[in-house]
Order: C-alpha cells, then sequence, then structure tokens
C-alpha cells in the first residue's frame, strides 16, 4: 500500500506539482485576503490582475518595469565585469590582496540605505546614483564569491599544467578561469540577488519612475494591488534571473564531481 | 641491458632542502647525492615526511633546493621543462576537460592542431586501453581509470624522465597490480627513465631497477640497492627467493627508519 503511494507520487510530473503549488498559493491568497484582519493588506487576486491591465493599458507599467531592469542589469553588470578581474588579482597578488580585502569586508557589512546619501550628494539624483548603488551592493558579494573560488583552485591542478608545459598565460585562461567558473556563476547569482534586493533602496533615492518607486507611491495611496503587483513583478523577474543563472551553471560546470556548486 | 656505461639523466649534487615555516626552519632534506642513468627504473621507499616528495618536487622543477644544484642532461634544472613528466598520486586530471582533451594538453601546447593532434592522443589513450572512454569526463572514471589517463596525458608529453608521486596509493590491490604490469610493460617499450615514489616495498622492487632507500627526517639517501630480477616480472616473482630476500632486506632498513621517526 505504501509503496504503491510512494511510487505514485514519484509518477507526478514536475509541472504538475508547479500548477498546485501555484494553485494552493492562490487558494492561500484568497483566503487570506477575504478574511478579516488579512483583507487590510492584502487586495485579492483579480484586483490585482485588473490593476496589472489597467496600467499595462495606459503604458505606465512597462516603464516600470523597464526602468528597474535597465537599472538592475547595469548596476550588476558592470559590478561583474570588474569583480572577475579584481578578485582574481586578490587570489593572485598578494599585497593587493593585503591593502584591498579589509576595505571589502568593511564595507561589505554595510547595508546599501547607509550610503545612498552620499551616492546621492556625489551622483545626483538621476540614474547615476540608483546604477552606482546597486553596482557597489552586487560587486561586494561577486568579488567575496569569485575571490574564494580562485583561493580554492587546487594547487596541483596548476602544478600538473606547468609540468605539462603551461606558461602563466595558459594556465591563467585554461586553468584558474575554468577551475573558478562554478565560483563565478554562484557569485552572479548572489549578485543579481543583491541587485535586486538594493533596487527598491536605490528607487527610496527619489525616483520618478521604477517598480520600488511604484509600490513606495501606492502605499502612500494605501493602493495595495498596486503594491502587491508590484511585488509580484520583482518575484518574477528573480526567478527568472535565478532560472537563467542555474541554465548556465548546468551547461558550463556540468564536470563537476559533486553536483552544484559550493 | 647495457651496464654502466650510460649516460646520467639526473644529478643530483648534495642538495639540501629547508622550509621556513611558522615553528621556524625544517631542515627535509640533508645532502643528498644521487645519479640516475637512462633508461633505469629508480623506486624511492622511506618513512613517510622524510622528503620523498620535496625531492621529486625539485627534480620536476616545481621547488628549489636550498642548497646544492640538481641537473637534467647535464642542465641545471630551472623550473619545469618538457623533458620531465610528473604523474601525481592524486590524478591531477583536468575535471572540465573530457579524457581526450586532458591527453591532448601537452601535444596541443606544442603546437599540434586538428587531426594530427586527436591521433597522437588517442595513440596514448589506446596504451592504457581507454580510447572508448574518449569523450567521457573524469568524473565518469575510477580511480584506477583515471590513473591511467594521467599516465597517458604525461606520456603524450614525450618527457625523458617520468616522475610519479605514489601514482598507485589510493587504489586497491587488484587495480595496483595490473596498473604496474601495464607501466612496466610501457617502460620497457618507450625506454624512459622513470623516478618513482611508493610506500609499499613489493611494488618497490616489481618494478625498479634500484630501489633507494631514504632515511627519517632530515632525508637522506641511506642506501641503494640493486634489484637484479629479471624483467619481466610476474606475480610468480613475487615468491622467488632473491626476491624474499631483497624484500627482508629493504623492508628492515625501512623498519628501523620507522621506528626512528616514532622516538
Ligand atoms: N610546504 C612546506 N612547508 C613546510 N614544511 C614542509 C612543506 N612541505 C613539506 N614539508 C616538510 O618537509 C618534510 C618532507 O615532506 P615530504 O612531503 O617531502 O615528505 P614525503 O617523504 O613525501 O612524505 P609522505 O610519504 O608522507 O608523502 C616533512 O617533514 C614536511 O613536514
Ligand atoms: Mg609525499
Amino acid at each position: 500500500m505504501m509503496k504503491k503511494k510512494k511510487g505514485k507520487i514519484a509518477q507526478v510530473p514536475s509541472w504538475l506539482w508547479m500548477c498546485l503549488s501555484l494553485l494552493a498559493a492562490m487558494a492561500l491568497w484568497i483566503l487570506i485576503a477575504t478574511s478579516e484582519a488579512g483583507g487590510v493588506i492584502f487586495a485579492e487576486p483579480w484586483e490585482v490582475v485588473q490593476t496589472a491591465v489597467d496600467k499595462i493599458r495606459d503604458g505606465t507599467l512597462w516603464g516600470h518595469v523597464g526602468i528597474s531592469l535597465f537599472r538592475v542589469l547595469t548596476g550588476f553588470c558592470i559590478g561583474f565585469i570588474l569583480s572577475i578581474p579584481i578578485a582574481i588579482l586578490m587570489g593572485w597578488y598578494t599585497p593587493f590582496r593585503k591593502i584591498v580585502e579589509p576595505w571589502i569586508q568593511f564595507v561589505r557589512n554595510i547595508p546599501p540605505l547607509a550610503y545612498i546619501p552620499l551616492v546621492i550628494t556625489g551622483a545626483g539624483v538621476g540614474e547615476k546614483a540608483k546604477v552606482i548603488v546597486i553596482f557597489i551592493a552586487s560587486f561586494l558579494v561577486m568579488v567575496v564569491t569569485i575571490y574564494q573560488g580562485v583561493c580554492n583552485v587546487d594547487t596541483t591542478l596548476i602544478k600538473a599544467a606547468k609540468v605539462l608545459g603551461a606558461g602563466s598565460k595558459d594556465i591563467f585562461f585554461q586553468i584558474v578561469i575554468p577551475a573558478s567558473t562554478p565560483f563565478i556563476l554562484v557569485g552572479a547569482r548572489l549578485g543579481l540577488s543583491a541587485s535586486l534586493t538594493t533596487l527598491i533602496a536605490a528607487e527610496l533615492t527619489g525616483a520618478s519612475k521604477g517598480l520600488g518607486m511604484m509600490i513606495q507611491k501606492a502605499q502612500g495611496y494605501y493602493d495595495m494591488s498596486t503594491v502587491l503587483l508590484g511585488i509580484i513583478i520583482i518575484g518574477v523577474i528573480g526567478l527568472v534571473m535565478e532560472k537563467f543563472i542555474r541554465f548556465l551553471e548546468r551547461r558550463l560546470t556540468g564536470w563537476q564531481e559533486t553536483t552544484g556548486a559550493q | 641491458m647495457a651496464g654502466n656505461n650510460r649516460r646520467t639523466v639526473i644529478k643530483i649534487d648534495n642538495v639540501n632542502k629547508k622550509y621556513q615555516t611558522r615553528k621556524g626552519e625544517v631542515l627535509a632534506l640533508s645532502n643528498v647525492n644521487m645519479e640516475i642513468k637512462e633508461n633505469e627504473f629508480i623506486c624511492v621507499v622511506g618513512p613517510s615526511g622524510c622528503g620523498k616528495s620535496t625531492l621529486l618536487n625539485m627534480i620536476a622543477g616545481l621547488l628549489e633546493p636550498t642548497e646544492g644544484h640538481i641537473y637534467v642532461n647535464d642542465k641545471e634544472v630551472e623550473g619545469t621543462g618538457p623533458e620531465r613528466g610528473v604523474v601525481f598520486q592524486q590524478y591531477a586530471l583536468f575535471p572540465w576537460l573530457t579524457v581526450l582533451k586532458n591527453v591532448e594538453y601537452a601535444p596541443k601546447l606544442q603546437g599540434l592542431r586538428g587531426k594530427a593532434l586527436e591521433e597522437e592522443a588517442m595513440k596514448y589513450l589506446k596504451m592504457v586501453e581507454l580510447e572508448q572512454f574518449a569523450s567521457s569526463y573524469p568524473k565518469e572514471l575510477s580511480g584506477g581509470m583515471k590513473q591511467r589517463v594521467a599516465i597517458a596525458r604525461a606520456y603524450a608529453a614525450k618527457p625523458q624522465v617520468l616522475l610519479m608521486d605514489e601514482p598507485f596509493g589510493a587504489l586497491d590491490a587488484q587495480t595496483r597490480t595490473q596498473l604496474q604490469s601495464e607501466l612496466i610493460e610501457t617502460w620497457e617499450k618507450e625506454q624512459k627513465t622513470c623516478f618513482f615514489i611508493t610506500h609499499d616495498v613489493e611494488e618497490a622492487i616489481i618494478l625498479a631497477t634500484k630501489v633507494v632507500i631514504m632515511s627519517a627526517r632530515p632525508g637522506r639517501i641511506k642506501e641503494i640497492v640493486d634489484v637484479d630480477i629479471p624483467y619481466p616480472r610476474t606475480q610468480e616473482t613475487k615468491m622467488s627467493p632473491r626476491f624474499l630476500e631483497i624484500k627482508n632486506h629493504i623492508w628492515s632498513e625501512v623498519y628501523k627508519e620507522y621506528l626512528e621517526v616514532r622516538k
């Protein structure tokens, strides 16, 4: 009896589980929204859908989503591109590490909200400030993770390459980079998530557009369905980004002994 | 086989090696002198920590002697070189490359490309009987297969000297025996000079033309034993009186050093 049941559960395809999970979430949502206490905070699903439709019709939603994505991706990409060489330099050149690592450890523990005023004073309230804040947050996470990867490159692999005739350049591109790829991808995942988290904070710096700002403003009007819409869209963006990195991980690091990086 | 008039390939001349540690200086090797001739198969035995790996790494050019000199083909060792190949205990295959690409690594650095490159690598994969695993990744192989790939990869670089640091240390007895006979076979065919570290006295005698016994720290060369048993050596060789005699002798010498370490 038990065995049969287990077999059946294993037979359910994963997309069906996904649907069930979504349905259950919907049911829970409706339950909360229709309850007395929950109704104050939670708009009902159809209200949120209505808001989405309205905002798509009047064209404002894409504006918010587009500018937020632009900020996240720009900040993240700059962070990513800079973090790789800096992490590798830290791993390979001790004086550089000794000087730079304490800075990174120090700034890393400061929430981005704290240095926003500083960035605004320096870069104004425009796009630059927001991109800079997202860049700082994602860069720090990535540099630390990738640096760990570079330090963990198996020294026997480097020795093996050397005795097979590899020069420093070969070792760098053919050993250090591929050996650190799992960490680079983990770094990218953490960096993207840090970027998204910082987005709202960055958009507090006086944005006229953006998902964070949309949520912020809607709260002022007590427009809970817009708040929920914004939150859901941010969640979906996060999920899509995560899936993309997971896809890259499968393609690029399938050679690892243990599945999953770290 | 020719007698003593063979050419000297490796000359170790009064080598000392000190390591700087937090607790001060450690003398790992003291006054090591040795000459290794062409096509000799040298096995090094000695207690753990006596400096066997240190010596191998210095010959490979991965470490420098603190004092003294090491010459390969009458030229002082400066870093790694194409005439010296190394097989590591931990296999050290590049996990992101397929078996074939691993074996292609050195010939590719030497400038081979395309069909010629693949044929060259396949030749060495066939030598270790792994041609059907050419497109596998290292993680898909057993320990013994990995070490075979590592040997093929080292051979593909066409070194004159093969340095091996306990290459079969992590393998089970059966795989070990098999790889030993394969190694001897290729050694006889390819005419290479081998420097092989092991903990296993039987393994040393089955493989070596000469067994080097090292003393406990600081490592010195205690004795060099000629193994005058003709090849091919098989499992039966291990029962022969001469084998047992040599084994007893080496074992008692090594055991003395173990006791020395424990003191
Ligand atoms: N990088 C290092 N720094 C400091 N001391 C070292 C270093 N490498 C080795 N030693 C010391 O030098 C000595 C010789 O080490 P080595 O690894 O050559 O020994 P070994 O004979 O290969 O031992 P084993 O049989 O266990 O592999 C040891 O006492 C070790 O503690
Ligand atoms: Mg060793």
